[in-house]
């Protein structure tokens, strides 16, 4: 028995999102008695996971997967939990967790509980909480069979460093090469954003910023804080903004530390996808704006006064505490 | 080509979620339900393909009978002919199952499911069909064009998309960017009427166990109070964020 966490790597470096699956995989192991042992793809400094307490790092080394191909690295992950004796594997919320994990538990024809927020509240069968109907709910999921799959929550259960020392061990899967059916031809990300999915901060402007030639400031903002910028689903449809920055229930989940939402009324499907974010603040015109009652913090104001002014504050803030 | 959209049925976005008194199951009393977003993105860019490249569109739904307004529905947006499979849909794993039949005995070259359905949130149906079948798979699809038997597809990453190149038999999991948000179908009077004389077939489902039961439910706890700040004293503001909330 073992906890086998999946582990990302972007050339050879482990994504941010690592520390925290390898922090909740360990957590698990040391509540089920067990160890956690990694299974990471071309990575350049495999000894980081023994800080978060993971036991042994099955450290695979493939030219073919410097591209991720979801298929071929769910045949390495079920490979490694034969290897590793695991009945439970914890992988993250990221695109490709979310790409690999359902491909994992159709081969291994086990459950998969995405969305966790805990870690289990029982072990034996296993119990998680997670987030259902768009954050309206939660479901106590049992997860049945030999082995589950366990999806974590972006920033719901965060990194513990412990100190601990990780064995390392080279891992040689087979890999024919019809796994490889899905050829990645090219890859379009800028490099000087951060991603929705990876930021600790989300800044966020609706309808109410009245047009695109306004979001100099929103920039602004989201820069002084090393946020990342979204909208509202509007703002996208009317071409304001690229739709990869539309956030809510049709759009892409927000599960950041704070989300500062601007010029949005807070409709239903606006708020189902971003109430996974520990604290909200609302800056908004109207007292009367529905993400008032969804909000931790909120400033009733015109946000063409308030966030010029919210930034000159914040900078002198972040000078007062550089 | 031969295109199954595989539809759930879900609350419709505005529906307040309740559960039963016992909270173990989800409480439909008074809610609507609709096709779920995702697939209705779907089914328009299915639609897209066999009025421009000539295909045959069905859909398929695991569900009681009570999912049949919404595969009607479908079929009077355009699609040929719908199959229910008759069963309660209890967990990712065994719908996929009853897909995954359908979807093998009915020869199908595309299947296109969404990225996730609303309501569970399971985002694993399609993913789970293509390691049942060996299929070709792409999740959180944004654009996707079809030449004979190869397929361009994008998919959304984190922080930006890529570009995958693959062929038939394909599934993917869509989402809203496969078409325009003004190109989605809404049914008309005609398509309502043709939609009663198409064939609407119910099958049994295989066996197939399940991979998670949801044991019991529970409603997020109520908010407390906004904490509201004077545009003035934005200072106060960042006090709190770095102080209270620890946020900054
Ligand atoms: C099936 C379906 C799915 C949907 N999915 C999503 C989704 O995923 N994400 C999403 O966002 N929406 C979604 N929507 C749309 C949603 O219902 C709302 O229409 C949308 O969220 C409203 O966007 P908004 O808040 O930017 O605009 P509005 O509702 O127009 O709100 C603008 C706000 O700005 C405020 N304002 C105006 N001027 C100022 C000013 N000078 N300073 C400060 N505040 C100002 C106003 O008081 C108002 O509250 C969906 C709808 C449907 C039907
Ligand atoms: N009961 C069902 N019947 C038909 N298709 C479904 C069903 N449940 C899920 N799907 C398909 O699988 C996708 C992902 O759903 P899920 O894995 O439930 O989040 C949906 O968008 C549908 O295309």
């Amino acid at each position: 028995m073992s906890v086998l966490v999946y582990t990302e790597t972007e050339k050879g470096k482990f994504k941010k999102n690592t520390w925290e699956v390898a922090s909740y995989a360990a957590a698990l192991a040391e509540k089920l008695g067990t160890e956690a042992v990694a299974v990471a793809f071309n990575p350049t400094d495999s000894a980081a996971l023994g800080k978060y307490g993971i036991a042994r790092v099955l450290q695979v080394k493939e030219p073919r997967l410097e591209a991720f191909n979801a298929r071929a690295t769910a045949a390495v992950v079920r490979q490694a939990a034969t290897e590793a004796g695991a009945t439970t594997i914890v992988v993250s919320s990221s695109a490709d967790a979310r790409f690999m994990a359902p491909i994992l538990a159709g081969v291994l024809k086990a459950g998969y509980a995405p969305n966790v927020v805990g870690l289990p509240e029982q072990t034996s069968p296993l119990v998680v909480r997670r987030t259902v109907f768009s954050n309206k709910g939660f479901a106590h999921t049992q997860l049945d069979g030999t082995i589950g799959i366990i999806g974590v929550s972006n920033n719901a259960f965060g990194a513990t460093e412990k100190g601990g020392n990780a064995e390392i061990q080279d891992f040689a899967p087979e890999l024919p090469d019809s796994l490889f059916g899905t050829r990645s031809v090219s890859v379009d990300k800028a490099t000087d954003k951060i991603a929705i999915a990876d930021a600790d901060i989300v800044v966020s402007g609706g309808r109410g910023l009245k047009g695109p030639e306004n979001w100099g400031m929103i920039e602004e903002l989201a820069q002084v804080l090393g946020a990342a910028t979204a909208c509202s689903k509007p703002v996208s449809d009317m071409g304001w903004r690229p739709h990869s920055e539309h956030v809510g229930q049709t759009g892409k989940p927000v599960a950041s530390n704070l989300y500062i939402a601007i010029g949005i009324s807070g409709a239903i499907q606006h708020l189902a996808g971003v109430n996974a974010s520990k604290v909200k603040v609302v800056i908004n015109n109207d007292p009367e704006a529905p993400f008032f009652k969804a909000a931790d913090y909120g400033v009733v104001g015109d946000a063409f006064e308030v966030v010029p002014e919210l930034i000159e504050k914040l900078k002198e803030f972040k000078a007062e505490n550089a | 080509m031969k295109i199954l959209v595989c539809i759930s049925n879900v609350p419709d976005t505005t529906s307040k979620i309740n559960f039963t008194a016992d909270q173990t199951a989800f409480d439909a009393t008074g809610v609507q339900f609709v096709i779920n977003p995702n697939d209705e993105f779907g089914l328009t860019r299915a639609m897209w393909f066999k009025e421009k490249q000539g295909a045959t569109l069905h859909v398929a739904t695991v569900g009681p009978a009570s999912v049949e307004p919404t595969m009607r529905k479908a079929l009077a947006i355009g699609a040929d002919e719908a199959i229910r499979i008759d069963a309660e849909a209890t967990d990712g794993l065994f719908v996929a199952r009853q897909l995954a039949e359908v979807i093998k005995n009915g020869g199908y070259d595309l299947i296109i499911a969404g990225r996730e359905s609303i309501d569970y949130n399971g985002g694993m149906v399609p993913g789970i069909i293509s390691a049942m079948l060996d299929m070709n798979f792409v999740n959180n699809c944004i654009s996707l064009e079809i030449d004979g038997t190869k397929a361009t597809a994008i998919r959304e990453i984190d922080g930006g998309k890529e570009t995958l190149e693959t062929s038939l038999p394909l599934i993917i999991g869509g989402q809203k960017g496969l078409v325009e948000e003004s190109d989605l179908r809404i049914p008309n009077m005609r398509g309502i009427m043709m939609a009663r004389q198409k064939k609407l077939s119910v099958v049994s489902p295989v066996d197939m166990n399940q991979g998670t039961e949801d044991r019991k439910f529970e409603k997020p706890a109520p908010k407390g109070e906004v904490k509201l700040v004077d545009p003035g004293n934005l200072d106060q503001l960042i006090d709190l964020l770095h102080k209270e909330a620890k946020v900054i």
